[in-house]
């Protein structure tokens, strides 16, 4: 019901006889007859209140679990309240992106800001100011390193299923060849790395931690990437970042992830953000938004868009990515969530997901599981059952606890953050001893 | 402004997570040594810089936003309202599906409506934006001629009016892009087209209404010469806001749209995003969607921007029937009525009836005064306006697009109609102080050359440390 215009029926009809129309139609009489519209199908428009219920209806057909045991790509951590407060500012929220620098100084600084936070991060020279998710991050930076040369790419198996595909998608697109380094006891097989890679080879990626929450040797397996003269990517978990052995520290080019953990809801998915980082070297071949400090006219410390030789409305089919609309609003929310936790919020925060996780996976193992790997992990680890993987899960969803994900009628990929109390860990560890009987 | 760096002092925090209720355990891992900085600040401070920034931020909140080819339409609150709903906001992706069954019919049913809106026949969510839209939609295609054996369709047809974001795209794909001229009345020369057609096109991309503002008449004609040579027509739908409930791609013989539900179904552009670029398509496509039988792949992780097809329902079920198309009517009358009281002094590109959108050239200006397109642009900035999309499409010379959309009042449009010829009488009577706009910014005129010479991409703490 209704349009949002504020201009009443009488107004229009007004309009139209000024600019010498006789009616609406008069406006569209360009268009051929053939391709009118006769009637456009559609329910007749809602007020607000209807229209808000109706959605509310639709909210109430998810379930919502009081606790979740369940990442895979998706995390849930603790939103300081701040945040929905910052990001839910009208001006930050309906603003395009910021082409005109002097009445885009607030979003260009905040996006400057970000970019520092996430090169903080990552231990990285250069930051974009995001693209649409981790997965999308990964398939635009493996684009990074390719060339006539060196067209092959290569993925460790041990990256999350989903960002695979993406990759392999964008591959498939650009003609690129793409191949999985196969995994050995849930780590990257080094032996199969040293032995894919020669001359033709663009790139690596690895995700660390890896889909099942092991750290791998990051550092071992860049180093066989570079003697190869291929480039190294790595996708990390931006909580982890906090903690581990930095992608710079291990000699990663470009480093990306999901950000998604850094203050966004888990929202079935998305708006998330992929933030993408390199090394100073190939900073030209970063797609997308980069904001950069300058000075105006009276000398003043001022923000713009930079390097926009590389982007897509200069350089068109030369550029290095379509990327336009990116994540902005997501990336300003990360950077709202880095400011409020700080250096040692966001080293608690890994720490407590750390213990957490081992915590439970202690217990789970008391309770009959068994961990199917002893690697060091951070905050998702694998329990193998006998064939008890779906009787746990609905075990839990009857107590309204999202638990891991099922890999298979065994294996259940778990995942603890800050938000797991003991006493809730300590009541899926009972449920699931029930079901094990052990 | 100070950067967020710059405020409070070591050990200022805020207080946020509780300490640890089991054992501690380490990182078994290496452990980073590079040192992390990030803010140091209390809550107070932040919540106050983040103001400051706001300060510095127009939005269509906080005034007139005419940038032609982004439909700037005003954002409704009860969007919002819905997509912060918590059955919406804490459902995991990979919940068991029958715990998700809202989330999939918000998914079902924005397909539905959109189908009806656009004449196509299947949907996806995934893209996450208008760009990422034409990737997918170009992956249709490539996949629907790689699995009729047909690979020799190499070439990509965009006229040179097109976004940049349509040759990017095709280049993404290993296309090459075949760039046509657009006619002397700005719509897509005929000839031209025919002569670029062959057994090598792969399809052709169009925006309709066209980046010059026009429904190109011959539509019926343009996608018949690429289907006859074998080539799929690929609709970019930036400009449907002029034409929804009025005309549809797929009844102009569009095999493959995107939408851009950032611009024409009213969500909000973030400053630059999310957005959401939904790709609908012909049946015979269907099964190349993700999630079909000749599935083109993933695009991206789960189902999209989620939340961002939230808000775009909320508004279609309040649109409705009668509301869509009213929508449209009322920003093709808002764009011709400004059009119409501006072109006495300004020059358009095309003068006859625009559609949402018009151009304007001021080459004249340029070479009679030397005052540009980014000059007059720079000058509305001092009333609070947003200046109109500059130096784009490429074939006008000194172009300012204007798309006032329709959530703006005739009050609104004649004041800015006023603005606007103000700024021309300044121009005329002192053309040299333009190049001096704007004067009361926060900034002025930033140098981009020397950002881009000198990149300094972020902060760095060791000259305060």
């Amino acid at each position: 019901m209704g349009a949002y215009l504020p201009n009443t029926k009488q107004v229009q009809q007004e309009m139209l006889k000024e600019i010498g129309a006789g009616s609406f139609d008069e406006l569209f009489a360009h268009i051929p007859e053939e391709v009118r519209l006769k009637e456009l199908k559609l329910p007749a428009g809602l007020c607000e209140m209807e229209a808000f219920n109706r959605m509310e209806d639709i909210a109430e057909k998810n379930r919502r679990f009081k606790h979740i045991f369940r990442g895979a790509g998706a995390y849930n951590h603790y939103i300081p309240a701040i945040v929905g407060s910052v990001t839910g500012k009208e001006e930050f929220v309906t603003a395009y992106t910021p082409y005109q620098a002097e009445i885009s100084q607030g979003i260009l600084q905040s996006i400057f800001e970000y970019q520092t936070m996430i090169c903080e991060l990552t231990g990285m020279d250069v930051s974009n100011a995001s693209v649409y998710d981790g997965a999308t991050a990964a398939a635009e930076a493996v684009a990074m390193c390719r060339d006539r040369r060196r067209e092959v790419a290569y993925v460790s198996a041990t990256t999350n299923p989903q960002v695979i595909e993406v990759i392999r998608t964008y591959c498939y697109a650009s003609n690129t060849r793409m191949e999985l380094i196969p995994e050995g006891d849930g780590v990257t097989d080094m032996e199969a790395l040293k032995t894919a890679l020669d001359g033709s080879s663009a790139c690596f990626y690895l995700q660390q931690p890896n889909f099942y929450g092991i750290l791998e040797d990051a550092e071992a397996l860049g180093a066989i990437v570079h003697e190869a003269g291929a480039k190294f990517i790595m996708g990390c978990n931006p909580i982890a970042l906090a903690v581990m052995k930095t992608p710079a520290e291990c000699g990663a080019d470009i480093a990306v992830g999901e950000g998604q953990p850094l203050g966004l809801p888990l929202a079935f998915g998305g708006p998330y953000l992929g933030f993408m980082t390199a090394t100073a070297k190939m900073a030209r071949k970063l797609p997308g938004r980069i904001v950069g400090e300058t000075v105006d006219r009276d000398g003043k410390r001022a923000y713009v868009l930079t390097l926009q030789a590389r982007e897509q409305h200069i350089r068109r089919e030369k550029a290095s990515s379509n990327i336009c609309s990116n994540q902005a609003l997501c990336a300003l929310t990360a950077a709202v969530y880095l400011s409020a936790m700080g250096a040692e919020g966001m080293k608690q925060a890994a720490s407590l997901c750390i213990s957490k996780a081992h915590y439970l996976a202690g217990e789970l193992q008391k309770s009959g599981l068994r961990l199917k790997y002893s690697h060091p992990y951070f905050h998702e680890f694998v329990t193998v059952s006998e064939g008890k993987a779906e009787e746990i899960l609905t075990a839990l969803e009857r107590q309204g606890i999202l638990g891991g994900l099922m890999l298979d009628k065994n294996e259940i990929l778990w995942c603890a953050t800050e938000k797991n109390t003991k006493s809730e860990m300590d009541e899926v560890a009972a449920i699931v001893k029930e079901v094990c009987g052990a | 402004m100070k950067l967020i760096f710059e405020r409070g002092k070591e050990g200022q925090h805020c207080t946020l997570l509780p300490d640890c209720d089991v054992p501690v355990a380490e990182l078994e891992a290496p452990k980073r040594e590079q040192p992390l900085h990030l803010p140091h600040v209390s809550e107070n401070e932040l919540s106050r810089h983040y103001t400051e920034l706001a300060g510095q931020v127009h939005g269509v909140n906080n005034g007139f936003y005419p940038l032609g080819s982004c439909t700037m339409k005003y954002n409704p609150k009860v969007n919002e309202k819905a997509a912060s709903l918590p059955g919406f906001t804490d459902i995991h992706p990979l919940q068991p599906e029958h715990t998700v069954q809202g989330c999939l019919e918000v998914l079902k049913k924005s397909e539905e409506l959109l189908c009806e809106i656009t004449g196509m026949d299947a949907m996806t969510m995934q893209p996450a934006a208008g760009a990422h839209g034409e990737f997918t939609g170009l992956l249709l295609i490539k996949s629907y001629h790689d699995s009729r054996k047909d690979t020799k369709r190499r070439k990509i047809i965009v006229p040179d009016s097109a976004h940049g974001t349509n040759p990017a795209s095709a280049a993404m794909m290993g296309y090459e892009v075949v760039s046509i001229p657009s006619g002397a009345d700005g719509c897509v020369d005929l000839d031209a087209l025919r002569e670029a057609v062959g057994e090598d096109t792969a399809g052709l991309m169009l925006t309709n209404p066209n980046t010059v503002g026009l429904f190109d008449k011959n539509i019926l004609a343009i996608t018949t010469i690429v289907h006859d040579a074998g080539g799929l027509a690929y609709y970019d739908g930036a400009n449907l806001n002029a034409v929804m409930g009025i005309a549809r791609p797929g009844d102009m013989g569009f095999d493959v749209v995107h939408l851009n539900l950032h611009k024409t179904f009213s969500t909000p552009h973030g400053g630059g995003g999310p957005g959401s670029g939904p790709v609908g398509c012909k049946a015979f496509l269907k099964d190349f969607l993700p999630g079909g039988a000749h599935c083109i792949g993933r695009v991206k992780a789960f189902y999209g921007n989620f939340l961002v097809v939230v808000r775009a329902l909320t508004y279609l079920l309040t649109l409705g029937k009668e509301g869509i198309p009213e929508a449209s009517r009322n920003a093709v009358l808002n764009a011709n009525y400004m059009m119409h009281k501006l072109r006495d002094i300004y020059p358009m590109a095309y003068d006859e009836t625009c559609m949402h959108e018009f151009v304007m050239t001021l080459e004249k200006m340029k070479h009679e005064i030397d005052v540009s397109a980014m000059d007059i642009a720079k000058a509305l900035l001092d009333y609070g306006i947003h200046p109109p999309t500059m130096y784009f499409p490429l074939i006008v010379h000194e172009a300012l697009m204007v798309e006032p959309t329709e959530t703006e009042s005739r009050e609104t449009l004649d004041e800015v109609i006023q603005v606007f010829r103000e700024i021309y009488a300044k121009a005329k009577e002192n053309p040299q102080a333009m190049h001096e706009a704007p004067a009361g910014t926060y900034v002025r005129r930033p140098d981009e050359v020397r950002a881009a010479r000198k990149p300094v991409l972020r902060y760095h703490f060791s000259e305060v440390q």
